[in-house]
């Protein structure tokens, strides 16, 4: 392999948005037949390097060659034709198609210059037979699952293109189940020789997957590496450029778990959301929520925070049954709630981080009581020194920032209004490592203060890291309550497996 | 360099309202002159400010709704109702005051009407106000009995339309005071803000715990309310009520003034003070192709190709080139610079 000719090469390519330097003469090689993770926290570079290859920026300086050929891709479709592919986290399919105008879309079999469907379905048929894939081609996207939607944006993508196949974050919103289905088509395109550059946040499945890392910080080249033998510890501190602390281990007030309950869900229960369920959370307490995608998990905190409305069970708060009807009467109970989907129910993103920080708060005054400017400046300014969200001035869009720090901003949009109980639903996700361990350790500092917490996450090891207690959701029912030393990730997996294994239907 | 931001971010728009007024002021010269007559201020300009007022009013409302990312078609077919209504009452024999407050009470309702299939039924705004875009102008000639109502011997209700107050016509203090009042109400609360953020994302809005049905329902009012004042004023003009012809696709000029004062039909980001100046530049070139003596045919033609140079200019492709264009000479200067220090 060592003498085989690169399949993509990346010779000092530089790129400066207005001045500002995004990439500064980065060295990048993608060999044929290798799956090559590309890794750096959130503004290192990925994207734009990315963006570079597949024709969507034009590079300053340097140079790209595909197969030895140097390559000026004008644009996407462009970069597709030279045989560049690729694939989004969210797909960029039209779900309202079928499958087979989704795979042929804009290059659709002719007969009498008219879509000859059945040429087409046939051919969608034989192509995703290849990924062992055996779905009704003629049926519409949107009946599949994200992971079906995912293989299919790939199987479109290596059709047109074939060499190679860029995968920006593609698991970001799959489940377990789906990742390895995932896989196992990488897998095989691999093994057809494609060169696939694989962008993720979860380091696991870099280990799994991924044949060389290549690491990228503030827009520079840190190293390319084999994965065999790389040191996990080693791979974080390229990517963050400084030593990581160590586990973060909390140990439980035995007092808290002897107060009386905040909020007590009785038999609080959504038929087609989630079964009836009992929970209490009391100050300075963190209860996790595990369970796979669909299990329940955000539709429990929907029914909490009056998104949705229960049909049967109750909601009590310091021992008062509440109506919770509306975000508004859950926020007036001192409820706050940071949605899993940042982009559609979190962040308002024309508007600037100062008033997204104050949006709930002012949204709590009303219109008639607004805050002065000068109070906003004041908060926001706290917040942004608090949380460190790094942003070059409170005015800018939060738009422009980068996920991490639009996360840590819904963070002070909630800690603005004082909250007594905040629900947390995937708040790590999508996010990088820098940012993931300040959250794990905020969330720490807000239980130790007194506020009550509830948790949503996939990832294990960080629910059993912070929660006091974690509740298990399996098909929409609670299936297990751990505390104390029952926690940790093997029981979780064990109650997610526990009597008769449904997940695998998936 | 101490421009206010308020003039800075609307330069396009002054620019534009400054190239037609001057055009104006070639074709037709004395353009700027204004004189007191009877205790009223005459003049081109004036009738500018004058004949402006019903677009005026009706972006004011308007605007609020395209912040909020919908769309108002009615407001033209309300000012017809209004103006039945206000008709009818006067010559009924009802006091000034009583036939204002029942007109302006009817565009309300309107404005309420549009407000709950929007924000209480979800239906797409340019369908919900276009029902009543359809219906309007049946509803006026029923209160009408399909005649032109005249109210030729009611000098009170005329005086809204052609009187004037401190040397100035009714409708120019109408439309002043009124918008002052609605950029006052809207920026000194919290309400532009929680405007724009349903907006730009009503779910997180609403999850954040703004109550946007309110808001939505209150955003229409306002535009029916408006669309009232436009109504009375129009139907105060000519003295009498026209079921057929009062403000008579206004919407539309409505809608266009918004865009031109750079409100996005996106919804978000807004600005009163834009939409004025937008209806300001409409109804400047209405009054510039008048003045110039084209045949009338010409006027609707001149006056889409001008719109669509505004339009050339503020779309985005455009802006992007002009950004790129303004960066590059930027990063020029800056090569240029470090170049001469390095020459140092």
């Amino acid at each position: 392999m060592a003498n085989a000719q690169p399949l993509l090469s990346v010779r000092g390519v530089s790129k400066a948005f207005l001045g500002v330097s995004a990439l500064e003469s980065v060295d990048f090689t993608l060999k044929a037949g290798e799956v090559h993770a590309l890794l750096g926290e959130n503004g290192a570079g990925k994207s734009t390097l990315i963006k570079i290859i597949t024709g969507a920026y034009r590079r300053d300086e340097g140079e790209v060659l595909l197969e030895g050929t140097p390559i000026h891709p004008r644009d996407v479709v462009d970069a597709q034709k030279l045989g560049i592919g690729t694939v989004y986290q969210e797909v960029n399919l039209l779900t309202n198609l079928t499958v087979a105008e989704n795979l042929f879309l804009g290059r659709q079999p002719k007969r009498f210059g008219l879509t000859d469907i059945r040429e087409m379905n046939r051919r969608s048929r034989a192509i995703l037979d290849t990924y062992g894939l055996d779905i009704d081609v003629t049926a519409p996207l949107t009946n599949f699952s994200v992971a079906i939607q995912q293989v299919v944006a790939i199987a479109r993508a290596v059709d047109i293109s074939g060499k190679v196949l860029v995968l920006d974050e593609p698991t970001a919103s799959l489940d377990a189940h789906e990742v390895k289905m995932l896989f196992a088509v990488v897998r095989q395109l691999r093994e057809r020789g494609m060169g696939i550059i694989f962008i993720s946040h979860f380091l696991d499945q870099v280990y799994e997957i991924a044949d060389t890392i290549t690491v990228l910080r503030n827009g520079r080249l840190i190293d390319t590496v084999p994965v065999p033998g790389l040191d996990r510890l080693k791979l974080v501190s390229m990517m963050l450029g400084r030593q990581l602390e160590s586990d973060i281990k909390r140990t439980i007030d035995p007092n808290t778990a002897r107060s009386e309950p905040l909020v007590s869900l009785r038999q609080l229960g959504k038929r087609g959301n989630i079964d009836p369920l009992d929970l209490d959370i009391r100050q300075g307490e963190v209860v996790g929520i595990a369970g796979l995608l669909g299990s329940g998990r955000t539709e429990t905190a929907q029914l909490v925070f009056g998104i949705e409305r229960p049909d049967s069970g109750t909601i009590s708060v310091a021992g008062k049954p509440v109506n919770m009807t509306s975000p508004r009467k859950a926020i007036a109970q001192g409820f706050a709630f940071c949605p899993e989907d940042r982009k559609t129910d979190g962040i308002i993103s024309d508007l600037s981080v100062r008033e997204n920080i104050i949006f709930a708060l002012q949204a709590q005054r009303g219109w008639m009581r607004p805050l002065a400017r000068s109070e906003q400046e004041a908060l926001a300014d706290r917040y942004i020194a608090a949380l460190d969200i790094r942003t070059s001035d409170r005015e800018k869009p939060i738009k422009f920032l980068s996920g991490g720090n639009q996360q840590k901003v819904l963070l002070a949009r909630w800690l603005a209004t004082n909250p007594r109980f905040l629900i947390l639903d995937e708040p790590t996700r999508g996010i990088d490592v820098g940012a993931h361990a300040e959250i794990i350790r905020l969330i720490i500092d807000l239980c130790e203060r007194g506020m009550a917490l509830l948790v949503i996450s996939s990832e294990l090891g960080e629910l059993v890291g912070y929660s006091s207690r974690i509740i298990v959701l399996r098909d929409r029912k609670m299936v297990s309550e751990l505390t104390g030393d029952e926690i940790s990730t093997d029981q979780i997996m064990k109650a997610i497996a526990s009597h008769g294994a449904t997940g695998e239907a998936a | 360099m101490a421009i206010p931001t308020i003039v800075r971010e609307r330069t396009p728009q002054l620019v534009v309202l400054a190239v037609i007024l001057a055009l104006n002021a070639i074709i037709s010269p004395g353009f700027f002159s204004i004189e007191i007559q009877n205790g009223r201020l005459y003049g081109s300009l004036i009738d500018v400010l004058n004949r402006g007022a019903p677009v005026t009013l009706l972006a004011i409302g308007m605007t609020l709704v395209i912040a909020t990312k919908g769309i108002d078609l009615s407001v033209g077919a309300v000012m017809a109702i209004v103006g039945a209504v206000a008709a009818s009452l006067i010559t009924s024999g009802y006091s000034l005051p009583a036939t204002l407050a029942g007109a302006l009470f009817v565009g309300l309702a309107c404005g309420i009407w549009n407000g709950a299939l929007v924000a209480l039924l979800d239906i797409q705004p340019i369908i919900a106000t276009l029902i009543l875009m359809v219906a309007g102008r049946g509803i006026a000639q029923l209160i009408t009995e399909g005649v032109i109502l005249t109210f030729n011997d009611k000098p009170e209700l005329i005086f809204v339309g052609s009187g004037s107050f401190l040397n100035l016509p009714m409708p120019v203090i109408i439309w002043i005071v009124l918008a002052i009042l609605a950029i006052l109400v809207v920026r000194r609360s919290a309400l532009g803000l929680l405007i724009e953020a349903i907006g730009v994302n009503r779910r997180a809005s609403t999850l954040s715990g703004v109550n946007s049905r309110v808001i939505l329902l209150a955003v229409y009012a306002v535009s029916g309310l408006c669309a009232a004042v436009a109504g009375v004023i129009a139907a105060a003009d000519i003295k009498g009520a026209d079921a057929n012809n009062a403000g008579l696709w206004l919407e539309m000029d409505a809608i266009l003034a918004v865009v031109i004062g750079g409100t996005s039909l996106l919804g978000g980001r807004f600005s009163l003070i834009g939409s004025l100046m937008g209806a300001m530049i409409i109804q400047s070139l209405n009054t510039g192709i008048l003045l110039a003596g084209f045949p009338p045919e010409f006027n609707l033609i001149i006056k889409a190709a001008i719109i669509l140079i505004i339009l050339i200019v503020q779309s985005p492709a455009s802006q992007t080139a002009m950004a790129n264009f303004r960066a590059n000479r930027q990063t020029m200067a800056i090569k240029t610079e470090s170049r001469e220090h390095a020459a140092r």
